[in-house]
């Protein structure tokens, strides 16, 4: 078993710090390119999320990751205490998006769930968000 | 990410290089912008030979630019687009709107 934890500012550009982080410390794993791909883009979206959805890109904040290795598994724990989501039903529909005026895709939770074996979503209006996913590296 | 414009024989390219997130997509879309508006052009290529990592981010980029060409009858396609990023075009229907050329 293998843990570690940070704590990082809503910083736009921390997203590529924070996939890159977990995605070195599940070498120990022997993960595939692919699935440490799929990794640092699950990572990137639900980072991405705390910084411009639940900070609405307010600097200052701080978003907190919480990365657990065990058994071939990782759990990625990414939480917030941002505005919240509202209705988690709706916001992980594909191209479901509340900022259209900045071009978002609506595509993140999507790729998330798309790349992650297991995903929970906690969330409530005004406190924050907390993102749970997990996904099995293949053994040779 | 660096990105190079280009406008050749009517065709416009944009080659991008490094990694597609939100820390520089307001870079590239305000560079490709401005591109678009200064220059003329029948077709418009993204080419992502360079391109090691991407998000939803970019896919938001790429729709963007979509809605902007298509006012004004340009097409835009894709080119070498490997693997994962592939895939997120892939995923996100992307290739229904810009085909992939090689």
């Amino acid at each position: 078993m293998n843990e570690f934890k940070l704590k990082l500012l809503s910083k736009i550009g921390n997203e590529s710090f924070a996939r890159s982080c977990v995605s070195a410390f599940c070498l120990e794993l022997n993960p595939t390119l692919e699935e440490i791909n799929d990794v640092k883009t699950a990572v990137s979206e639900a980072v991405t999320n705390c910084i411009v959805h639940a900070y609405n890109s307010q600097e200052g904040k701080y978003i907190d990751l919480s990365v657990r290795i065990e058994d071939g598994k990782v759990e990625i724990i990414i939480e917030d205490e941002g505005c919240g989501i509202e209705d988690v039903e709706q916001a992980v529909q594909p191209f479901y998006t509340t900022k259209p005026d900045q071009e978002r895709s609506g595509m993140g939770f999507t790729l998330i769930k798309t790349f992650m074996d297991k995903v929970d979503i906690i969330s409530q209006k005004d406190k924050g968000t907390k993102v749970i996913m997990q996904k099995e590296f293949k053994k040779e | 990410m660096r990105l190079e414009l280009t406008n050749n024989a009517n065709c416009a390219v944009a080659k991008l290089n490094g990694e597609l997130d939100e820390g520089c997509v307001k870079e590239v879309r305000e560079k490709i912008d401005r591109f678009i508006a200064g220059n003329s052009f029948g077709q418009f290529v993204f080419d992502f030979a360079g391109v090691s990592f991407m998000d939803s981010t970019g896919i938001g980029m790429l729709l963007g630019r979509y809605k902007n060409l298509k006012q004004l009858g340009i097409p835009i396609y894709i080119s070498n687009a490997r693997g994962h990023v592939d895939f997120i075009l892939s995923t996100a229907g992307i290739y229904t709107i810009m085909r992939k050329i090689s």
